[in-house]
């Protein structure tokens, strides 16, 4: 049975959120605005809190890399039903840089300082759409990954995982331990209910430093600038077929 | 939570027409607490923001897509307030021990306001629901508590609170209801009028006359439907609070057992006025609600609605009435917060704090909506809009629980009386 599901979470921008770029053009306002969990690190943690009800795991330990307000979102994750919690400090230049590499850095050697069979993590984050860490995660620790999963079920010490492909559903085995990234039709996330919420504050959260995993938290990558996608711009009306041609061909279109 | 349920929801309102999916988007894609200075989760704590989240999503997701049709339909809406309950929202201020969440008055003062932005009408219900079970959590013996507050916090039954009736109204204490003591039973006859849950409820709790005139001669016993001599009325026809039924309450010859008595002869009126201290801020919360939803529409409307080439934001008018519903939202929200606060720790102010805070919220939230309603247009008007069902359903919170006008007098009397 497997004994330990590492989930790890992301504290991003809310979804509902309109979202405005710096006017330094260097990234988005992050400050007073809104944020709550990845919707798809919710599902991570359903699915995972759901195999411990069915008793296929027992513990499920939930994390997430960030400045001290990502602990409120490991308390959300222990509300609906975490065992525990991992924070991994990360602030200032370093959290502006943190990028999928270096968070599947951190989760391959949190996997193997905790034991864990098992790591699930949501598809993507929606601030980034990297849809990177699962994948990575699982390269760095050599274990089989099942990614958009739709369906999860543990059969003895192998996983049956329903993928969402382009084409239809593709059905795998995988052996454990493994990596299984969530899609959006995996689960309903529950709602945490005030006792949980209640009894979440006696639950642990450990915080960690990445220097103590051994983790390197250089970027390759420089982000130069970011800005608004362009405003759609009007169309023009042309009378008959020929005009569209012609000016088709003026743009360079045809 | 909400926001998977909202991306499920957004990729499928593709199919929608431009003007159906207007409304529908109004209604649903809303009231996260997104514009910041009117954000009801600034200066809570941690775990605070973690309740008003469950509320915030439990209201978007469960509530909000059908106060509409439970408004137009006048459904009693039993099975989504069961799904509250096993939130722990039948009972929050009820003792843990007899099914409870046992949080304080400003946490359900915040709860409240959250599932207010679904539906103001059915979280008017569930607070009047979570006053009865408080009432005999507190006064009740440890059999009446076991035996009723396990299933009220489940809602497994419903509760009612009957102490107006069609002769008394602001002058309660001249309640006629008579409740004669017959061996270990009191015979209760009379009638209750406007019973929130009337008809459609399970226990009912009720003030009635065991002595002589006035106050002292009221006591309050919890009578369960099905009683003989236990009758309704006609369900009431509404212009708001739709989502729950309205009725009188008849007692014919109906015996209730001496055990049902909450607390000792002579106190039920002392008890009906605790339970409306708590009462008072609840139904300010949900007006808070209300108006923070409103305001949200208001805002989102006058960024979208174009006159004279410009949409409506650019309008300094509306720019500054927009400003003006915003302060006096957090103006009540400060007051009826300050008054939970009080309450919870039993200081000599509350009750008139928790009257001055029924009092400025529930006309000013009022006015809040009413005003975000004339900033629709035409479409506020329309039932398409949620904003019309929201000033609908907070017009009765100046009336109901104590008359605006009776605030005033227990404040007067707080500052006029010598101590």
């Amino acid at each position: 049975m497997a004994a330990r599901v590492l989930v790890g979470v992301k504290r991003v921008i809310d979804y509902a959120v309109k979202i405005r770029v710096k006017p330094d053009n260097t990234g988005v306002v992050t400050d007073g605005v809104k944020h709550s969990m990845n919707p798809f690190c919710e599902i991570a943690v359903e699915e995972a809190v759901r195999l411990k009800e069915k008793k296929l795991v027992k513990e499920v330990v939930a994390v997430s890399c960030g400045p001290q307000q990502v602990q409120e979102t490991i308390r959300t994750a222990l509300a609906m039903g975490a065992d525990r919690g991992i924070h991994v400090e990360v602030s200032g230049k370093d959290y502006d840089t943190l990028g999928p590499l270096q968070v599947s850095k951190i989760l391959a050697a949190l996997a193997k300082k905790e034991e864990a069979s098992l790591v699930i993590l949501g598809k993507q984050a929606i601030d980034d759409d990297c849809n990177q860490t699962g994948q990575m995660t699982a390269a760095l620790l050599d274990w089989p990954q099942g990614t958009f999963a739709s369906e999860v079920t543990i059969d003895g010490d192998k996983i049956k995982v329903i993928r969402e492909i382009d084409g239809g559903l593709e059905t795998i085995k995988i052996n454990m331990p493994a990596v299984v990234t969530a899609d959006l039709r995996l689960n309903t996330p529950r709602y945490a209910t005030l006792p949980n919420i209640m009894k979440a504050k006696k639950k642990k959260i450990a915080s960690v430093k990445p220097g103590e995993l051994g983790v390197d938290l250089t970027s390759r990558l420089e982000v130069l600038r970011v800005e608004e996608p362009a405003q759609r711009q009007a169309g023009v009306k042309v009378e008959t077929v020929e005009d569209l041609v012609g000016k088709l061909k003026e743009a360079g279109r045809i | 939570m909400a926001a998977t349920a909202a991306l499920c929801r957004l990729s499928r309102l593709g199919s929608y027409s431009f003007k159906r999916s207007r409304g529908l988007i109004f209604n649903r894609v809303q009231s996260r607490g997104i514009a910041a200075c009117i954000d009801p989760s600034i200066g809570l704590t941690d775990e605070q923001k973690e309740f008003q989240k469950v509320a915030f999503d439990f209201a978007a997701n469960e509530m909000a897509p059908h106060m509409a049709e439970w408004d137009q339909n006048e459904m009693f809406p039993v099975e989504t307030m069961r799904k509250a309950a096993q939130l722990g929202f039948g009972g929050i201020y009820v003792q843990p021990e007899v099914g409870g969440s046992g949080l304080s008055r400003l946490d359900t003062s915040i709860i409240f306001e959250a599932l207010s932005t679904g539906c103001a009408s059915t979280t008017a219900y569930i607070s009047i629901h979570n006053m009865c079970a408080w009432m005999i959590d507190t006064f009740g013996s440890n059999e009446l508590r076991e035996k009723f507050c396990p299933d009220l916090c489940s809602m497994e039954k419903f509760a009612s609170y009957c102490l107006t009736e069609p002769g008394s109204g602001s002058d309660a204490a001249s309640l006629l209801t008579n409740a004669k003591l017959q061996g270990d039973h009191y015979v209760l006859n009379g009638s209750k009028a406007f019973i929130s849950g009337g008809g459609d409820t399970d226990v009912y709790v009720v003030m009635c006359r065991t002595g002589g005139k006035g106050p002292k001669g009221i006591s309050c016993v919890v009578v369960e439907k099905g009683t003989p001599g236990l009758s309704f009325g006609k369900k009431e026809k509404k212009v708001g609070w739709n989502s729950q039924p309205t009725r009188a309450v008849i007692f014919e010859d109906c015996a209730v057992p001496v055990t049902n008595r909450l607390g000792v002869e002579g106190q039920g009126f002392n008890i009906a006025m605790k339970g409306l201290n708590g009462g008072r801020i609840n139904i300010a919360s949900c007006s808070l609600g209300a108006a923070h939803a409103s305001v949200q529409l208001a805002r989102d409307h006058l960024c979208i609605r174009k006159q004279f080439g410009e949409t409506l934001s650019n309008s300094q008018f509306l720019q500054f009435k927009l400003a003006e519903m915003a302060t006096r939202l957090v103006a009540s929200r400060l007051m009826v917060r300050q008054a939970a606060v009080a309450l919870q720790e039993d200081r000599p102010d509350a009750v008139a704090l928790c009257s001055m805070a029924k009092l400025f919220a529930t006309d000013e939230c009022f006015s809040i909506c009413n005003q975000a309603l004339q900033m629709h247009g035409g479409y506020g008007y329309l039932k398409d809009y949620a904003v019309q069902q929201f000033v609908r359903d907070i017009r009765v919170h100046q009336i109901l629980e104590g008359t605006n006008e009776v605030m005033r007098m227990i404040i007067a009397r707080n500052l006029l009386t010598e101590s």
